[in-house]
């Protein structure tokens, strides 16, 4: 009997249900919500598995023609793709890894002076992955697996937010909310750099800047359209004849090129639909009883909540991010390093996000060197975290965020250091 | 009556109003239900008010049904107001 309940509990899917059972049940729904919340959460994780093999696919075609255009292996940082990846291999621990994560969150703010709730729950379910995928990779398993990897995951989620609470006050101008977000390390750089450099220079917002480039804060739509660049771009320098005999099945390259472009956002598209749901019962029960435990403690927010106080920092930041991830791939293509394309995701989130901290400290100045900066240090922190992946470094795709990058390098090699 | 929230991947920030929205209508005693979405999925999706912080909101003006548009993702008052304010034109409170 027992050996049945783990084996049932051994399926993500099933794991993910049971905990959001559990929180529903702890907030005293009724039944009819109850069965209802279950079953969408569970259903989730299996449309997020869907998106992945929709997403990796397509990439699988990238990378096939990176390899042929530029003899080098190519890379593009996608969370959501990296992470449905994971999943597949490192469910039942990312799932285990994520609910006490959110356990000792609440507790480190109960007990320590880091009184942050991270509601972010995208990232925490991202970091948690991470960390399984470090923690295997290194030969660690099972209760010790879990539980440190639970204690570190709350850490993070306490932590970042603290570090990134004094340029907070300066942008919302209030103590109230802290800002929850796995890119903060690029962003406390960027107010570092606009705090240097930035001395009286004026605020992005006192200047005239065209916003015709907002439709990009459409996901779906600013993935395709910069896919389908880099699609277009590995097309040529693979060439028709490659691609034609051996992806294409004799479809049009530049063709096949532009819909694996659009097919790859699709997945991502699923892969988002499947977060949603996962998330949708489990972070509205974690932050009622984070609330009732530490209701002292400040909600830490994902990133767009700063974007209001400064629309244009976040475009200068989004485009000097980009340009920076252009430098920073062009200087791995002279070391003959594995390229890491500028994403447009964390280009977009974590590059605009830069824009709006540099802002804060160095007003334009700070924007623009701030996210130019920044959009540098996330193209090479994946360079250095794919070889502590295991398995999964060897992807088309990594995580992108800049504490991504910072917490699986130091983790990572802190384990190979103990364990040869 | 349904209410939709909108956001870049309707991940965080949509979620995060979602839940205010939620506490707002509680308190006012409007029963609806209220969901989260990203911006490509809004537009397929049918609402009486859709909801977004001002550069999503510019978006969601296409749509047919009301647009509450934030400054703030995190002012409660901002959001009681507006969302008060569109609830009264459509005949749902006093």
């Amino acid at each position: 009997m027992l050996q049945i309940i783990l084996d049932i509990l051994s399926v993500p899917a099933v794991l993910v249900g049971v905990v959001a059972l559990v929180g529903l049940a702890v907030q005293k729904k009724k039944g009819s919500e109850v069965i209802k919340g279950t079953i969408k959460t569970i259903m989730g994780f299996l449309v997020l598995g869907g998106g992945a093999d929709i997403a990796v696919a397509a990439l699988g075609h990238f990378g096939a023609m990176f390899q042929q255009g530029f003899g080098v292996q190519g890379i593009v940082p996608h969370n959501e793709a990296v992470v449905a990846l994971a999943l597949k291999e490192y469910g039942q621990q990312t799932a285990l890894i994520m609910t006490f994560g959110m356990v000792a969150n609440i507790l480190i703010a109960r007990f320590t002076k880091l009184k942050y709730i991270f509601l972010t729950g995208h990232h925490t379910l991202y970091m948690a992955c991470m960390i399984a995928a470090i923690f295997i990779a290194a030969g660690i398993t099972g209760a010790p697996l879990v539980i440190v990897g639970s204690i570190l995951l709350g850490l993070t989620m306490a932590f970042f937010p603290a570090i990134a609470q004094p340029t907070m006050r300066k942008i919302t101008g209030t103590d109230e909310v802290a800002f929850g977000h796995f890119g903060t390390i690029g962003y406390v750089i960027s107010a570092g750099v606009g705090s240097l450099i930035g001395k009286n220079s004026k605020s992005t917002e006192e200047m005239k800047f065209p916003q015709g480039l907002s439709f990009l804060r459409d996901t779906s739509v600013s993935v395709a359209l910069v896919m389908g660049i880099l699609y277009f771009i590995v097309a040529f320098a693979s060439g028709p004849a490659f691609i034609e005999a051996n992806l294409s099945a004799g479809q049009n390259f530049i063709v096949f090129a532009l819909l694996q472009a659009i097919t790859f956002a699709g997945g991502v598209y699923v892969i988002l639909a499947g977060v949603r749901l996962i998330l949708a019962e489990i972070i509205p029960a974690f932050k009622g009883i984070a609330e009732r435990i530490v209701p002292e403690a400040k909600p830490a927010l994902d990133c767009p909540v700063v974007f209001p106080y400064a629309p244009n920092a976040v475009l200068i930041g989004f485009l000097s991010s980009f340009v920076g991830g252009i430098i920073g791939m062009a200087v791995l293509i002279a070391l003959d390093a594995p390229v890491i394309l500028p994403g447009v995701v964390p280009h977009f989130l974590c590059g605009a996000t830069a824009g709006v901290f540099g802002n804060a400290t160095g007003g334009k100045r700070g924007a623009f060197w701030g996210a130019l900066i920044h959009g540098i240090v996330i193209t090479f922190l994946p360079v250095l975290l794919m070889p502590v992946l295991g398995d999964l470094g060897f992807a088309n795709t990594t995580f992108s965020d800049a504490d991504f990058g910072v917490v699986g390098i130091l983790l990572g090699n802190v384990l190979k250091f103990f364990i040869p | 009556m349904k209410i939709l929230v909108s956001c870049g991947s309707g991940l965080g920030s949509s979620f995060m109003i979602e839940m205010n929205i939620k506490k707002v209508l509680s308190e006012l005693g409007v029963q609806a239900e209220v969901e989260h979405s990203d911006l490509a999925s809004a537009k397929a999706m049918k609402a009486d008010i859709y909801v977004g912080t001002r550069d999503i909101a510019s978006q969601l003006d296409a749509l047919d049904g009301e647009v509450v548009s934030l400054n703030s993702m995190i002012d409660l008052a901002e959001l009681q107001k507006k969302l008060g304010e569109v609830l009264k034109k459509l005949n749902l409170i006093q």
